[in-house]
């Protein structure tokens, strides 16, 4: 009975859409049919024999796994690396480090987004005029946009493994450190075999959580490279899926892009739900 | 110990470039046009103004699109944490069947790539007649946080020890005096923090206000209206910097204000 209201907001606003997705998915609903013009044609799995047979898809998925692929790596790859100089440094500069962090974390993906636009910006931006490259255009050739898009990222979610990471080398208790001391271990024995077994499950935690959110990226991209970028280069599956529905009015077509995102993080979840199993969590 | 000192540097080095940004954006804000335009950039200004604010909240419709976000956001945050509180109850108070499925439905619920369920929803909106409205945005957007803050808000509820509510219960209370009078207050703090979280998505969300406001520029949100000041020849950016600022303000100040509970709030979203 408590869960009355939730039934209620979800039904409607989140179930049924979900259902809804998986039926556009499998018609021809395309402008005409919006506005009525013309009866609406079921196509079974056209929409998807369309997306398989299109070389334009492929070429999207393979970059949005690269792309989140590479964030993922570097995402953690920081995190974890200010996670362990967190661990080292003086009070001082852990509160320094972690109310800078706090701030790239908290900014809004958005105006995070236009800020490294100004700043990479051709003309007026600070990272020409210090590096001398007058007039030239970040937003022009396709893997440097990925890239300046990747560095905001990883500036907007670095923080959160890094945070997380720490306190779960700080719920180590000392004990079991200094065990491995009294044995005879070096600093980075004890860290590879004590502390990062130690620490696995909230890495694969961490993992998971990142590569869902960088499969899912957005906003930078939508923001950054306005729309997919210069002939739509720089388009990942999640922006792909918008500008097919709502660019070129291909509701049915979009929705089937959506639903292949939408199992491949499926597949991912089960991997997660798994994974908390296995520390030992109850639901 | 030279360890700690390599360390510290480090620490220091990194925490200046990941504030960079946003000092870039609060001093871009306060610089006057001139200093902007300058192709000569200094990291300071010997003339800090107010002229781009002011531009911002005078002009564009911006003052009222500020209020229409601080709306949606404030209630999608009451909405939902009184429906995550109800939710997050029954699913730690009581036994019922479908229990472990319900809960695993909310953990996917927030792997749903959101944006490609802009599609259907865009036509649910419609057929409610809620496009161009703010009650569209709440509702979409209640719908979204309401995954996590029921997750996060679990753990929570089930720190409070139940002998306490049973005690109660000996002594006459009813269900409903339980619930708002015992309960209710006891997680009150973790109210709070599931709370901000919801803010947060609310404020920030930038989708669903691009794809639901259409055409009714009254009830457009501060997402939109950045991208107003990006002209297709020049950028404004002295107003996209400091709008981009006011923004980012109140979310600062939230983070800042849950930072302890952070960790242990994701922590326990995550873990208990």
């Amino acid at each position: 009975m408590y869960l009355l209201p939730t039934a209620a907001v979800l039904g409607p606003m989140f179930g049924y859409p979900l259902y809804m997705l998986g039926l556009l998915s499998v018609f021809d609903y395309r402008q005409a049919q919006v506005s009525g013009g013309e009866p609406t044609r079921f196509l079974g799995f056209g929409n998807y024999a369309r997306l398989l047979s299109d070389e334009r898809f492929w070429s999207v998925l393979v970059q949005t796994v690269v792309f989140a692929a590479a964030l993922v790596l570097a995402t953690l790859v920081v995190g974890a690396a200010l996670a362990i100089v967190m661990d080292k440094a003086s009070p001082w500069a852990r509160t320094t480090l972690s109310l800078a962090a706090l701030g790239a974390w908290a900014a809004p993906a958005i105006t995070g987004s236009t800020v490294w636009m100004f700043l990479f910006d051709a003309d007026l931006g600070l990272v020409n005029q210090v590096l001398g490259l007058d007039g030239y255009n970040w937003f022009y050739d396709k893997w440097v946009t990925f890239g300046v898009v990747g560095a905001t990222v990883v500036w907007h979610s670095f923080p959160f493994v890094m945070v997380t990471l720490y306190a779960g080398m700080k719920a180590i208790p000392g004990e079991v450190l200094e065990a491995a001391a009294l044995d005879g271990a070096s600093a980075v024995g004890t860290f590879w075999r004590v502390t990062m077994p130690m620490l696995r499950p909230l890495v694969t935690i961490v993992v998971i959580q990142s590569i869902i959110w960088d499969f899912k990226i957005f906003t930078q991209i939508y923001v950054m490279t306005n729309g997919g970028g210069i002939a739509g280069q720089n388009t990942v599956l999640n922006v792909y899926a918008y500008q097919t529905a709502f660019g070129s009015s291909e509701y049915g077509l979009g929705a089937a892009i959506g639903v292949v995102m939408a199992l491949i993080l499926l597949a991912v979840t089960l991997v997660y739900i798994r994974a908390l199993y296995r520390t030992g969590e109850k639901l | 110990m030279r360890g700690r000192w390599i360390a510290n540097a480090v620490a220091l080095v990194v925490a200046l470039l990941t504030a960079f940004p946003l000092y870039w954006m609060a001093l871009s804000a306060l610089k006057p046009a001139g200093e902007i335009q300058s192709l000569d950039v200094r990291p300071w200004t010997a003339h800090p103004t107010l002229e781009n604010f002011v531009r911002v909240l005078t002009g564009e419709g911006f003052a009222r699109y500020l209020l229409n976000s601080a709306l949606v956001a404030l209630a999608v945050v009451v909405l939902s944490a009184l429906i995550a509180f109800l939710a997050a109850v029954a699913v730690t108070r009581f036994n019922f069947r479908f229990r472990t499925t319900v809960l695993i439905m909310f953990l996917i619920a927030q792997m749903v790539p959101v944006e490609a369920l802009t599609i259907p929803l865009f036509f649910v909106v419609r057929d409610l007649q809620l496009l161009n409205t703010l009650g569209a945005l709440v509702l979409v957007q209640l719908a979204f946080s309401l995954p996590f803050a029921i997750w996060m808000m679990r753990g929570f509820v089930a720190a409070v020890p139940e002998a306490l509510e049973e005690a109660a219960m000996i002594d006459g209370a009813g269900r409903a005096t339980v619930l708002w009078r015992i309960l209710f207050p006891l997680v009150a703090p973790g109210l709070v923090a599931t709370s901000v979280f919801s803010f947060i998505t609310a404020w920030n969300d930038f989708i669903f206000a691009r794809t639901f406001i259409i055409s009714a520029k009254d009830n457009q949100t501060l997402p939109s209206a950045l991208l107003v000041f990006f002209k297709p020849d020049e950028n404004d950016w002295g107003g996209i910097m400091a709008a981009s600022t006011l923004m980012t303000i109140p979310v600062l100040i939230f983070f800042v204000v849950v930072q302890r509970r952070l960790v242990s709030g994701l922590g326990g979203a995550v873990k208990s």
